[in-house]
């Protein structure tokens, strides 16, 4: 590895020389440390080329009919399909965003603008063990505890007083996308408060109290000040979960019931990307399975790159522009 | 003419104060139902047998049961990762943040959290791709895929601590003609200690509980004690995965009380680390 590796390194190396400064050591820890820095970064690129490397066979003998085949068949007639588990993750992350979007919103105006300060960091720490609670044991709790809990009550619940509704019909069941759905929320919620909480903290105080002495009420100077100013940083957070959900495996398979269906009843078994791959590590056991098996992580790759380039440069702009006040 | 606000707008605002006080609290009324779930059916089971025996080895069969083989694999596997990715992520942040030209700092943060954003489980296939293709499951190879994981956090946490040493520092020492990488490795390091051990111990508490990178690349063994990351090892999220989907309570029971004790490590360890840095950041000066 080159210690010079960049214009300004180079040129800077070649002023401490002029002076008679040059110090190997400083070289060397430049190397080193850079050297680091790329292995780093290479790291992802090697990442995309071994997995889509993997699914090669898999590209090459269903192409783009991945994305619409609806089969996932590993017997005597080995065709691989995609299609159900994209419609799966779409409702699944979807549905767990559209809970988790708002009450972590909400969740992050609270420890911002409306809890005594000696109750923020409380709070705020808490709803970060959230976060570190592991998804095995969220999917374990989902299955054993929740799952009985929305079968018996929560479903019947909503089929009597929803049931018009072509989501909330069918028979309620333990597995399905509904608990799917709640066992992401339970996991998204965190991350999406926590940046929001951030981006609300940069708000600008003045412009809050310029806001409060004109007479507005609090809802309302949150509604006309805090939101404008962060939302570009909360459409980042909430892509930023929606990532997460997306790319969840271990929980949501042991909630959903692995079931190679689409269908519009949320009560009903399906399956998501992340958790079909998760629920054929012991029986892949033909090489166009595995092969097909990478094919679905190459997707959930290239989603979560775009996802996250997308709402990082987002919020590295918000924080350009805004500089966060500390 | 009155000052006083409209009633409808009173009301609004107290409903959505409300909205906010409600969603905050039904988060943690989430976390505390299921840590007590977790810990009134795992308490049971915890005693000194569950550390030191082996699984039965099939469902219904109740002889010994203790998860010895998986808190050993565990430790092995974590700590082997943390060998592999503490000094990566360390070097990455001392060239982040005091050699990289800011453009060049730029791009490299931004992989780092793009990298973080990676699913798990697709960091599991490309070990699986690039490892156990060839070489079949071990240790080693769970242990590079929670590298993966863990280079990102401690890379981070490591950047944003050296960005609170004060510039003036680094100045003085350079005044006196020190070196640079004097400078950095005896005068700028030590004073980020508090900020890596943190950022370790919140990527241990992290990758101490993932369970898909390990599908792929450590899953398929058996019931016996072997601390050897050549072969593939048993780990704990594992355990608890294949036991939530048996059928036998009693590995349910098992599936319980090793949660508890991973949820006991994690919230331990995240709490210590919360503490550490509180202390670190009021050594270097910084009241927030």
């Amino acid at each position: 590895m080159s210690s010079i590796a960049t214009p300004q390194a180079a040129a800077r190396a070649a002023e401490l020389r002029r002076r008679g400064r040059f110090r190997p050591g400083d070289a060397v820890l430049h190397g080193l440390t850079l050297a680091a820095a790329l292995a780093a970064v290479a790291l992802l690129g090697l990442i995309a080329w071994k997995v889509t490397d993997q699914a090669r066979p898999a590209i090459h003998d269903f192409g783009l009919g991945f994305l619409t085949t609806k089969t996932w068949d590993p017997g005597t007639r080995q065709i691989f399909g995609a299609a159900a588990f994209l419609f799966g993750t779409a409702v699944t992350s979807l549905g767990a965003l559209l809970i988790a979007g708002p009450l972590s919103i909400a969740i992050a105006l609270f420890l911002t603008e409306l809890a005594p300060r000696w109750l923020r960091g409380p709070i705020g720490a808490l709803v970060e063990m959230l976060a570190a609670v592991p998804s095995v044991v969220v999917g374990l709790w989902g299955i054993l505890v929740m799952g009985p809990f929305v079968a018996d009550h929560f479903e019947p619940f909503l089929k009597r007083t929803l049931g018009f509704i072509p989501l909330f019909r069918g028979d309620p069941s333990i597995f399905g996308l509904l608990p799917a759905i709640l066992v992401l929320t339970i996991m998204i919620t965190p991350i999406v408060s926590s940046v929001s909480r951030e981006l609300f903290l940069g708000v600008p105080r003045d412009l809050k109290e310029g806001a409060l002495a004109l007479g507005t009420t609090r809802w309302e100077m949150i509604r006309g000040v805090v939101f404008p100013y962060a939302r570009s940083g909360i459409a980042a957070a909430l892509i930023l979960g929606l990532g997460r959900a997306v790319g969840e495996a271990i929980a949501v398979t042991q909630v959903i019931g692995g079931n190679v269906a689409i269908h519009w009843s949320l009560f009903q078994p399906g399956d998501t990307l992340a958790s079909r791959i998760a629920s054929q590590y012991q029986g892949a056991s033909s090489a166009k399975q595995v092969s097909a098996i990478a094919y679905l992580a190459v997707i959930l790759l290239c989603f979560s790159l775009v996802a996250n380039i997308g709402a990082q440069v987002i919020v590295r702009r918000f924080a350009g522009r805004h500089p966060v006040a500390r | 003419m009155t000052l006083k606000t409209p009633f409808r707008r009173r009301l609004v605002n107290l409903a959505m104060q409300a909205v906010a006080v409600v969603a905050a609290f039904a988060a943690v009324a989430v976390l505390a139902v299921m840590v007590i779930s977790v810990a009134k059916r795992g308490a049971g089971a915890i005693n000194l047998d569950f550390f030191t025996k082996l699984p039965h080895p099939f469902a219904f069969t109740p002889v010994p049961t203790g998860l010895a083989n998986a808190f050993v694999g565990t430790a092995v596997i974590v700590g082997v990762a943390t060998l592999m990715a503490l000094p990566i992520g360390v070097l990455t942040a001392i060239y982040l943040n005091e050699f990289a030209p800011r453009r060049v700092a730029f791009l490299i943060a931004l992989a780092l959290d793009v990298l973080n954003g990676v699913p798990a489980i697709v960091v599991g296939i490309f070990v699986f791709a690039l490892v156990v293709v060839g070489h079949g499951q071990s240790g080693l190879a769970g242990s590079f895929a929670l590298a993966i994981l863990m280079i990102p956090l401690i890379a981070r946490a490591t950047q944003e601590t050296l960005a609170l040493v004060p510039e003036s520092t680094r100045e003085a020492s350079l005044a006196l003609g020190v070196s640079r990488w004097r400078t950095t490795l005896s005068i700028v390091l030590p004073q980020t200690i508090g900020g890596i051990v943190t950022g370790t111990t919140l990527a241990v508490a992290r990758v101490a509980g993932e369970t898909a990178p390990l599908l792929f690349t450590s899953s398929l063994v058996g019931d016996q004690l072997h601390a050897d990351p050549r072969q593939a090892l048993a780990s704990v999220p594992l355990k608890i995965f294949e036991y939530s989907e048996s059928p036998d309570p009693a590995d349910h029971r098992q599936a319980w009380a090793a949660a508890l004790v991973l949820i006991a490590f994690i919230l331990l360890a995240s709490t210590v680390a919360r503490l550490l840095a509180a202390r670190s950041r009021r050594k270097l000066g910084i009241t927030r």
